[in-house]
């Protein structure tokens, strides 16, 4: 199907109906009820876990096939984030340009810093990239204020100049980003029995994207030129001997990479107008470097995973207060309850970097590989074959000679 | 003129502390080819050694004071150190005022015995795995510390200040003939570059003159041949992460009285310690120490007013900037050894 | 309890159990509040409500923000009736009674700002889409308070902000959903500059350290305007680096400089460090022709004093509010004392500016809802612009319609010389009354800037 193989395409059906199911999978619990604190099923998080999906997809294309670890990816982010909100305030509230205009310019940003960072390999590149991110983000938070709103964030006006489009809605207030008139705000809202389900337009928006930014992804491994890439990472020196030039391809992954950090930053902007500098800053990019390794670098949808569990525990854990602690043990004896109280307290609400340290740590040393690896465990344990994914093995490099990129 | 001068002690200052911090790093990077990303908290661990050593001196009994209040207008508690009911006035005051000194022989134990528990415990098992599970499991590892920290400490920053004989500025300028109060600077600072120098030369020297230090050397210029001359390189990767973790500790101690502790000094030094070991080229721990003072220097030059008016924000990106041009002029830093960390 | 929606126009709600929904857009139409309890964002049901307070749980300001969500929770208490009621009983608006807002329990959720204006936005919307939060209030930076404040506009709920010093919040960025309880950096420069004359002349030559950021800027722009009109002379202005550590290198210079004032326009840890430092430098004992070097700090608050330790000892800054206000100067800041007790019965110890100022907007809030009737954000608006009160803690005080701004007195605090606990680290100068706090609404540093109209959402 779509160009895809038998076990290609079976996954690519499970990353959609998870997409579409999305609001259903992720409200398991009804409302009122204690453990409806985990519920994910809210607008801002369900766009949130794409949104950042994409972007590790993306980073995935460049560290996982190639190898190359880019320490400033964040910057594409902000930079295409920063160019969507611009095109929010110049031109229209419709996010198709803002979109697009932030895939362009962030493409145009990586080209440039890819170009002068990649004559390096290692730990150099790892530097160079982290470097130039710095000081994007530096000069936004500072300098450049005029251009990027410094501190507070690039945020749309009462009176911007909205060339296609009104400056102010009917009611006075600023108009909301919409496609075609169908703003990213509007919701459905299912209430069964004592579940409550909702259905946002900007989610099912970031959702399509993420379907196709994934589709793209699985062909890109899947073609001749994912395989060069893989050659990259196995061996550059026999590629070399082979007369081919690793650093055009090594450059074009980083700049497909940078496009999809591009997108992930329009869509943001797109589901909520704003760009903050923080975008930018190192651990922003670290970020994305931990979603990819969590879920398995180098695998089509360890990424995905990846960001899922990191955007999950950030939003979630950090919202679990004591009070919210007291009310699930309210049945308990008072002491039993107020010992769970202390013992689970220090991971959750301000605690929860906490968790997510520990998270790093236990996956890291027990799942070498990731979440993908650790399924495939898991599932290896009951005897069936694992859906989904090749990892990379030397025989990759063995066929680069044969196949020519464009084939 | 004198001005300059200022800048350059300045960036000497700035330079030895981001000498020291990365020191220790590439130790573990040369030697152990470890991609470690909790150097940071190790440096931050240091400091609240500092801080502990100065609460735990200044732990007190209460006394109730009838005489007095507090705000709620209940009797008021008087905290009294032990210390000072133990040894006197006198004498306990000296040792609360002396806690950043007395921090230094205690930190080396127990940095000592941090640096052998993380290597024994975790980075062991990723000497042959790849770089990117050392950087997470590494960053995990920092974010637990840093809570830890957090839960004990609080967020904000901690006073610790230097000893009271260290207050006020040493008048160098007279001893080259400039104006008395021309070039004044602060006693502790120069006491923190001389300490700095000490630590740096005595890893350098033990590394230089002691076999160990060969064997190690060996190791990092050669690993896979050290091994087959039966030398057993693991046993000391042990001990070569034990030092790099006493030093790096060792920095933040000394590093309190300047800045105020906080529970993530560390992340922030994190980055900065990663550019002055790449700058001064993998493998290399005379590369460190060059690219740490050339950054300070370079930093504390682009702080000035006249510089910052002629190129806006220069002061901001100073680091990095410096950074990418010497990677790009030199293609393994400063003083970087081939095939270190390039693949 | 109720979901929320974060729907401006075109809300689409289901029908019932069955699932097959109808599209009944919703439109809001006339003034009457009172018991309209529909149609606007998160509408509370008969027996709850839920606030949200998003405060920072991580990162250099963790603690502050403990401090807001102590205050916080506090608030809710009072006004579900219980402990000892706390302000409600100084308060000149008598419309609380201690059964909740109107008739409804308060409850409350909490998020992490992270003090960034990416992640305080993300939870600020997890607490109205998920939790059905009709206010969100809290923050320890302007940045923060502003990219929030532009979210509750566009979301239809009220955001009562916390800490936020900027002129912005207030003037380029201010919203008709938003309000500031807390003063700003024109108010800080009004008040010290009558207090610093009295102190240090009129003949001073000053140089300022500014972080390079819009508060910084704004924060120094004021002080240069207030301390020129008074004689000063600004010898220099350097911005450092936020998050610098080490200022080393900017504070040599300004011994030599011929200046004899430096203003630290820092806040947080880069106050803590750029004061400890300058003062390891000497610059406390510096004599420059004859007269004594000083320091000021234009914006103090208790976490910064207790971070910067011996350092901050005779050194003058401002601040919103100081518990010790009522002892000290009598009874026009009623409320102080009475939140001071309760707050220091709940938590063993005297509460800083940021938890009064979370408290108060709380109450406010609150009181603006009941005196309202109604739930509906421009319920709220109404009932707040030009609100005239008293007893919470400030004195006197005007909420101004035009920009959504509290003008009340400003407190000029001192280091102490010799503190006697880690809580009482500044002792009280002054006090600048509103009228000379006041600027007028045509402000220029405040230009730029428009309300627009209040926004109920849904």
């Amino acid at each position: 199907m779509l160009g895809l193989n038998g076990k290609d395409t079976r996954l690519f059906l499970i990353v959609v109906a998870l997409v579409v199911f999305a609001p259903f999978i992720l409200n398991p619990f009804p409302d009122g009820v204690g453990m409806a604190q985990f519920n994910a099923g809210y607008p801002d998080l369900m766009q949130k876990l794409v949104i950042f999906g994409i972007f590790a997809v993306g980073y995935n294309i460049l560290f996982g096939l190639t190898g190359y670890l880019s320490f400033g990816h964040a910057a594409f982010l902000g930079v295409g984030s920063y160019a969507g909100v611009w095109m929010m305030k110049l031109l229209t509230m419709n996010v198709i340009p803002a979109l697009i205009v932030s895939v362009i310019v962030a493409g145009l940003f990586s080209l440039l810093i890819g170009f002068v960072s990649l004559r390096r390999t290692g730990i150099y590149f790892s530097i160079l990239t982290l470097a130039f991110a710095q000081m994007c983000y530096s000069l936004a938070y500072s300098v450049l204020t005029p251009v990027t709103g410094g501190e507070t964030g690039l945020t749309l006006s009462l009176n911007d100049p909205r060339v296609i489009g009104a400056t102010q809605a009917a009611d006075g207030n600023i108009p909301a980003p919409h496609l075609f008139g169908l703003e990213m705000g509007s919701s459905f809202e299912l209430a069964l029995a004592g579940w409550n389900f909702t259905f946002n337009v900007g989610y099912y928006l970031c959702g399509f994207v993420m379907l196709v930014a994934f589709y793209l992804s699985v062909r890109l491994f899947r073609s001749p030129f994912g395989l060069m890439l893989r050659a990259i990472k196995s061996n550059q020196t026999r590629m070399s001997y082979t007369g081919l030039n690793p650093r055009p391809y090594a450059l074009a992954a980083f700049v497909i990479s940078g496009m999809y950090a591009g997108l992930a930053g329009g869509l943001m902007v797109a589901m909520d107008p704003l760009a903050g500098a923080e975008r930018m800053l190192w651990t922003a990019s670290g970020e994305v470097v931990l979603m990819t390794i969590l879920g398995g670098a180098g695998t089509l949808i360890g990424p995905i995973l990846g960001a899922g569990v990191i955007a999950y525990l950030e939003s979630i854990i950090s919202t679990i207060g004591s009070t919210v602690l007291h009310n699930w043990f309210a049945g308990l004896p008072e002491w039993l309850e107020n010992t769970l109280v202390n013992i689970i307290y220090p991971f959750v609400g301000s605690g929860w970097h906490l968790t997510l340290g520990l998270v790093f740590m236990l996956v890291v040393i027990f799942l070498p590989g990731g979440i993908v690896e650790g399924g495939k465990r898991i599932s290896g344990l009951f005897g069936r074959k694992t859906e989904g994914d090749t990892t990379v093995t030397g025989e990759a490099a063995d066929t680069t000679t044969a196949t020519k990129p464009g084939e | 003129m004198e001005a300059i001068i200022l800048q350059v002690l300045n960036g000497l200052d700035k330079g030895s502390a981001y000498a020291l911090i990365a020191l220790g790093l590439t130790l573990i990077f040369g030697t152990l080819g470890v991609v470690n990303f909790a150097h940071g908290a190790l440096f931050m661990m240091g400091a609240f050694v500092a801080v502990t050593v100065k609460r735990l001196l200044g732990t007190s009994y209460e006394v109730v004071d009838e005489t007095r209040t507090d705000f709620l207008g209940n009797p008021m508690t008087i905290d009294t150190p032990y210390v000072v009911s133990w040894f006197g006035e006198s004498v306990g005051n000296a040792m609360v005022d002396w806690a950043v000194p007395l921090s230094v022989l205690i930190a080396i134990p127990i940095m000592a015995v941090i640096g052998v528990a993380i290597e024994r415990g975790l980075i062991k098992h990723f000497y042959k795995r790849p770089h990117a599970d050392q950087i997470l499991v590494t960053f995990g590892l920092a974010i637990v510390l840093q809570e830890i920290i957090k839960a004990f400490y609080g967020a904000n920053p901690i006073p610790t200040p230097a000893p009271s004989a260290f207050t006020g500025s040493f008048d160098i300028g007279q001893l080259f003939g400039f104006d008395p109060f021309a070039i004044m600077y602060p006693y502790w600072r120069l006491v923190y570059f001389g300490f700095s120098a000490i630590i740096i030369a005595a890893v350098f020297a033990f590394l230089q003159f002691t076999t160990f230090g060969m064997v190690v050397r060996a190791g990092m210029a050669d690993r896979e041949t050290v091994g087959l001359l039966g030398i057993d390189i693991d046993r000391r990767f042990v001990i070569v992460f034990a030092i790099a973790a006493v030093v790096a500790g060792l920095a933040g101690v000394m590093y309190t009285p300047i800045l105020s502790p906080n529970y993530h000094m560390g992340m922030d030094f994190l980055v900065l310690s990663f550019v002055v070991v790449v700058v001064g080229g993998m493998g290399s721990l005379g590369g460190a120490v060059l690219a740490g003072f050339l950054l300070g220097i370079l930093q504390s030059f682009a702080s000035m007013s006249a510089i910052i008016e002629l190129v806006p924000g220069i002061n901001q990106v100073i680091i990095y900037l410096v950074a990418v041009i010497v990677l790009l002029t030199r293609p393994r830093g400063l003083l970087g050894r081939k095939g270190v960390m390039e693949d | 309890m109720s979901k929320g929606n974060f729907t401006r126009r075109n809300m689409l709600k289901s029908g019932a159990v069955t699932g097959a929904a109808l599209a009944v857009p919703t439109i809001f139409t006339g003034r009457v509040w009172a018991d309209a309890h529909t149609g606007f964002t998160n509408a509370p049901g008969d027996s709850s409500v839920t606030l949200g307070f998003n405060v920072p749980q991580t990162g250099a300001y963790a603690d502050e923000g403990a401090d807001e969500l102590r205050a916080f929770q506090l608030a809710v208490k009072h006004l579900n009736g219980e402990g000892d009621g706390g302000m409600l009983n100084t308060f000149s608006s008598s419309a609380l009674d201690g059964t909740g807002i109107l008739g409804r329990r308060v409850e409350y959720v909490t998020g992490d700002t992270q003090t960034s204006s990416d992640a305080a936005r993300s939870s600020a919307r997890s607490m109205i889409e998920r939790d059905g939060a009709i206010m969100i209030s809290g923050g320890s930076s302007s940045g923060v308070a502003i990219a929030v404040q532009g979210l509750c506009q566009d979301a239809g709920v009220i955001f009562m902000a916390g800490l936020t010093h900027s002129n912005d919040t207030t003037g380029k960025d201010r919203r008709a959903n938003g309000f500031r309880h807390f003063f700003n950096t024109e108010q800080s420069g009004r008040a010290l500059a009558p207090i610093l004359e009295a102190a240090y002349g009129t003949d001073r030559r000053a140089y300022h350290l500014t972080a390079d950021y819009t508060w910084g800027w704004s924060q120094q722009r004021s002080m240069q305007t207030y301390t020129e009109d008074m004689g000063w002379e600004t010898t220099n202005a350097v911005l450092t680096p936020v998050g610098a550590g080490d200022f080393s290198s900017y504070i040599t210079p300004v011994a030599n400089s011929g200046a004899d004032l430096l203003i630290l326009n820092h806040y947080g840890g880069d106050m803590v460090n750029s004061l400890t430092q300058a003062v390891q430098f000497g610059l406390r004992d510096l004599q420059v022709d004859g007269v004594n070097f000083e320091i000021v700090v234009p914006l103090y608050s208790e976490l910064m004093a207790r971070g910067a330790g011996s350092n901050i000892a005779g050194i003058l800054g401002s601040q919103n509010w100081d518990w010790k206000i009522e002892n000290e100067r009598g009874d026009r800041y009623a409320g102080t004392n009475a939140f001071v007790q309760s707050f220091g019965q709940e938590y063993g110890f005297p509460p800083s500016q940021a938890a009064q100022t979370c408290y108060a907007q709380t109450m406010l809030y609150a009181d603006a809802v009941s005196r309202g009737g109604s739930f509906n954000p421009c319920s709220v608006v109404e009932a707040l612009e030009g609100f005239e009160f008293d007893g919470l803690g400030n004195g006197p005080t005007l909420y101004r319609a035009d920009d959504h701004q509290c003008f009340k007195d400003v407190v000029v605090v001192r280091g102490k010389e010799n503190p006697e606990n880690e809580f009482d680290l500044v002792e009280i100068v002054d006090i600048t009354s509103r009228e000379d706090a006041t600027y007028a609404t045509d402000h220029p540093d405040f230009a730029g800037g428009d309300l627009g109209t209040c926004n109920p959402g849904a």
